[in-house]
């Protein structure tokens, strides 16, 4: 295990990590004109890191092969499905966000950079298999998301959203790092091999704690109840674009991160986390879905749309088994499908003055006026549903299948009842398009980009979206089955 | 016709037409919807002569490896068979109802009805668990925007309604199904249908898909979203609710909650009994107070309906067969008697039935097929009505004669109040000048009811053809049922057939011969 190999192992990050450097430069330099420059150069670096990574799952890269650096790092197949979404989900915002700031003379070459260190970050998060390089990447990751939230430094909500960000998830490490610190004392190591070879046999209480606390400080990260609160203050905060990023790639980072932390580090101990996930599981989705109800705003609906499906993939985490894993990766996928769909129409909700539209009263008869948008946003609502034949569907199945077959029968017919409360608010969202007069407010016209990103992402979720079940399961069924190679 | 995928064909064709229906205007989605609909039709024809009756067991076979988990498997038995019939009979008609009543989003809603083909056609031949759900499930979405854009005053809230109550119902079902996939280890419908779950484990399982199908059917008490659902959507919406949609419960019964859990089936018979004989007796009562036509024909389908599942769970093979001629029945007379409505409503706005009187004057066509229908709905024998409630009552009479007592007041409340509807609006003075002033039927409307007419009297004089296809189904059914089957209380004895020379009614024949 020497250097080179470490090096060669984690090239995807320093590449990223070069990159922004180097562009960081550029910026200095060249100043705000040379943003849109700085965007195309770093989504062509996502792109490379993208087909770095993408040998390493389709050859199923396990441990010990994928270690590097002593173990603190682990370029496995699992990581690298994870990173394929969290580059897919930054290059989508960078593409997507320069028209957007444009518009209200806000682009500034620090955008993308800060979408490059927040995916290296991410990047540094589901590789990890330590807690030194958990905290270093959750932190890289959250610093530059804390900038990107208040990144429209004139709106009120954006620096609203910022400042909500920062406090409420400098809260969360701190509770993420006493539990770090509790497990670290109990179990005498920061690796997760040695987390897993200290927890096995009888608990003492202050591990349990320790596993509590960290846990919870990655709920807060998934923005899973109870440990949701700021997702809808941030989501409707935050410019459009960093919604769109933060739907997507963190929430795949954090997810994937708390899956190797519950699985690999608390693997021998599934007994103690269990409930834990089942709790917050269930708690997600009736929050998520009692929550939305009333929600007039687009973004906001969308928060807890995604607190809603949070507590879904959760369910997939408590069956504790591969195919739960692998569920949740696919539904994972799916996710990022279903909201880059949903923000991409959101962005393209424009009244004539090209201001943003984001009340759901003000798509009143969309239908009528825009059908084709109308059609799009109708998809990802009963996708984000799960009604068949509708991609999103898949990804419930595939989890809810998991959990039956862990024989977690009542948590399932729990969960999938409850999913029936959400349906009503999508449903609502497809009403006021369909069913209400039109006030036609809805005027401006998308670039190219938008509309191709929204046929690409709209044509996954259609129906069509299953003839890519085969591939996408095997695919994810590598990922899971590498995540439990140590087992 | 071996090798050509004939249902894949079936379900391509309205998809086809429903992609094309949204891209073009008003007139030109009539015509490529019309257009679909017959090819599917003719398909449906070649379907039926292509059958080979006493053959296989599943014909028209199709498998592909198309997906993780599941995969796309289709095929027919009788059952499916003439289902499917009934699905691309009514499609065109409901095209042609909605040629002039529907003037707003013309494209979108032929594309929803397309699609609610494929999707009909989906349900009643897919062989895999899974695929089934999907088509199952999807069905909501057309029916969802069918009534919600294009419905009356009180269209949203029932289209919720409808919505909500009928996902509740099948998500528990999905629950069930990867319980059953994961003991059985197959997705495959027929294997599933041969395969023994434990006893302890059908109850569970036997009540979470009743929850999807007795909100399908619909059963009493979960019935509240039909006459919502009914009045509340356009004429062709309620010909396609009454005539297909409901008999996905009753095909669920017959393909999952019966082959597959037969022990579980007879033990929960009582509850199926209790809540029939209630739906027939309470909804028939509830009919004879409506003031309006559509709900009152509504309920009259929950009090059908309760017929259809006492049919079902007497475990014979009599009761069995009425049962699907109930279906059928059913399908295609209210179907009719919606169209019928949809007819007067076109001319006058209202479906007030004091609104209307003395139509026999100014209507005489309509008034005879009118007629017609309300005598199928009552069960006059000649109508394919009579066929199926005979049937049926005398299927469960040898389970239970409590139980087919209280089902056959429900024919002798609905002679009532089909009669009273008929009275009012057909018959007495012409009160009131707008009604008494409205055109009779036009060529569109004739070639509309004609076509079902003649079915229902086909199915009423000769029913041994829709017989025919599905007796060896119902027979594999009745001996997978064997094992568990409850004693009856009648204690009937058949005797061998006594007079040779004359020809008794052939399902009977067939019961007695056995």
């Amino acid at each position: 295990m020497d250097l080179q190999h470490s090096l060669w192992l984690g090239a995807p990050e320093e590449l990223l990590s070069v990159a922004g450097l180097a562009l960081l430069m550029v910026a200095a330099f060249a100043g705000d004109k040379a943003s849109r420059l700085i965007s195309i150069l770093s989504v062509a670096a996502l792109t490379v890191c993208a087909i770095m990574v993408a040998p390493e799952l389709c050859s199923g890269a396990t441990s010990p092969d994928a270690d590097a650096f002593n173990g603190l790092y682990r370029a496995d197949a699992f990581a690298a499905f994870a990173k394929l979404l969290i580059y897919a989900a930054a290059g989508v915002t960078l593409i997507v966000a320069p028209s957007f700031f444009d518009r209200l003379k806000a682009m500034r070459a620090e955008f993308p950079l800060l979408v490059l260190f927040a995916a290296l970050g991410m990047g540094l998060m589901v590789s990890a298999t330590d807690l030194i390089t958990l905290y270093i990447g959750l932190e890289l990751n959250s610093l530059a998301a804390y900038v990107l939230a208040a990144f429209l430094r004139v709106d009120d909500r954006s620096a609203e959203a910022g400042l909500k960000y920062f406090v409420l998830g400098a809260l969360a490490s701190g509770i993420l790092l006493f539990g770090m610190s509790l497990t670290y004392g109990f179990t005498g190591g920061t690796s997760f091999v040695g987390i897993r070879a200290a927890l096995t046999g009888p608990m003492s209480t202050g591990a349990v704690f320790g596993v509590v606390f960290m846990l919870s400080g990655l709920a807060f990260k998934i923005s899973a109840a109870p440990f949701h609160m700021w997702t809808p203050d941030v989501y409707e905060g935050a410019p459009t674009p960093v919604t769109t990023f933060f739907a997507t790639a963190p929430k795949v980072a954090a997810l994937t991160l708390t899956m190797r932390v519950a699985l690999e580090a608390f693997g021998a101990q599934v007994g103690a986390w269990q409930q834990i996930v089942i709790f917050a599981s269930l708690l997600s989705i009736v929050i998520g879905a009692l929550g939305a109800i009333g929600q007039a705003n687009i973004k906001r609906l969308m928060a807890y749309s995604s607190i809603n499906n949070i507590g879904f993939m959760l369910i997939g985490l408590a069956a504790a088994t591969p195919r739960g894993a692998s569920g949740m990766l696919v539904y994972l996928a799916i996710y990022v499908a279903m909201s880059v769909a949903g923000f991409v129409t959101v962005l393209l909700l424009r009244d004539e003055n090209g201001d943003a539209i984001e009340a759901i009263a003000d798509l009143s008869g969309l239908s009528k006026t825009r059908p084709w948008l109308a059609l799009a946003m109708a998809s990802v609502m009963f996708s984000l549903a799960g009604i068949p034949p509708l991609f999103g569907f898949w990804g419930k199945f595939v989890v809810f299948q998991a959990a039956v077959e862990a024989h977690l029968v009542v948590l399932a017919a729990l969960g999938i009842a409850a999913s029936v409360i959400g349906a009503f608010y999508y449903l609502k969202v497809v009403k006021v398009m369909y069913f209400d007069e039109a006030v036609d407010k809805v005027r401006g016209a998308g670039e190219l980009s938008h509309t191709v990103l929204l046929v690409l992402s709209t044509l996954v979720i259609s129906p069509l979206g299953y003839l890519l079940t085969r591939w996408l399961g095997h695919l994810a069924d590598i990922a899971a089955a590498s995540l439990f190679h140590i087992a | 016709m071996s090798g050509f995928p004939i249902l894949s064909t079936m379900l391509l064709v309205p998809l086809v037409g429903a992609v094309a229906c949204l891209k073009v205007e008003a007139k030109a989605a009539r015509t490529i919807a019309l257009a679909a609909t017959l090819i599917d039709f003719a398909l449906g024809v070649v379907l039926w002569l292509n059958y080979d009756i006493g053959g296989a067991q599943w014909q028209f076979t199709e498998r592909a490896q198309l997906f993780a988990g599941f995969q796309w498997a289709l095929g027919i038995d009788g059952i499916a068979l003439l289902l499917i019939m009934l699905s691309v009979f009514l499609m065109p008609i409901c095209i042609g109802a909605s040629w002039k009543s529907i003037d707003k989003r013309v494209g979108e809603y032929m594309a929803a009805f397309l699609l609610m083909e494929t999707l009909m056609i989906g349900v009643f031949s897919a062989q895999d668990l899974f695929l089934f759900y999907i088509f199952f499930e999807a069905g909501l979405i057309p029916m969802y925007l069918i009534i919600g854009i294009w419905g009356g005053a009180d269209r949203i809230y029932a289209s919720y309604k409808f919505f909500l109550y009928t996902l509740l119902g099948s998500v528990l079902m999905l629950i069930a199904m990867f319980w059953m996939a994961n003991e059985a280890g197959t997705t495959d419908i027929p294997t599933l249908m041969a395969y023994s779950f434990p006893v302890a484990a059908q109850k569970w399982l036997w009540l979470a898909f009743f929850a999807s199908f007795a909100v399908k059917m619909p059963m009493w008490p979960v019935h509240t979203w039909l006459p919502d659902a009914h009045v509340q959507a356009p004429t062709a919406g309620s010909v396609i609710l009454a005539g297909v949609l409901l008999k996905m419960g009753g095909y669920g019964f017959i393909r999952f909650s019966l082959p597959m859990f037969p022990e579980a089936s007879a033990q929960f018979a009582w509850l199926i009994f209790a809540l029939s004989m209630i739906a027939v007796v309470y909804t028939s009562l509830v009919a004879l107070v409506q003031h309006d036509m559509k709900k009152l024909i509504a309920y009259s389908s929950v009090a059908h309906m309760g017929v259809v599942t006492i049919g079902l769970f007497a475990f014979n093979r009599i009761g069995l067969e009425g049962t699907m001629i109930v279906m059928l029945s059913h399908g295609l007379v209210a179907g009719a008697l919606f169209l019928c409505v949809g007819i007067i409503y076109d001319r006058l706005h209202t479906r007030e039935i004091d609104r209307y009187g003395g139509l026999a004057i100014n209507m005489p066509r309509y008034a005879v097929f009118f007629m017609l229908f309300t005598m199928a709905s009552i069960g006059l024998p000649g109508t394919s009505g009579f066929v199926g409630e005979f049937l049926s009552l005398a299927g469960v009479y040898q389970i239970s004669s409590w139980v087919a007592l209280v089902c056959t007041t429900g024919i002798i409340l609905g002679a009532a109040y089909m009669l009273y509807l008929y009275r009012r609006v057909i018959f007495g003075v012409q009160a009131h000048a707008d009604a008494a002033a409205m055109p009779d039927l036009d060529m569109r409307e004739i070639l509309m009811v004609v076509p079902l007419g003649l079915a229902v009297l086909w199915m009423g004089v000769y029913p041994e053809s829709f017989l025919a296809p599905m007796r060896k189904d119902i027979a594999t059914l009745d001996a997978r049922l064997a094992q568990a089957k409850p004693r009856g209380d009648a204690n009937v004895k058949m005797g061998p057939l006594k007079v040779a020379g004359a020809k008794p009614a052939p399902a009977v024949a067939a019961e007695g011969a056995k």
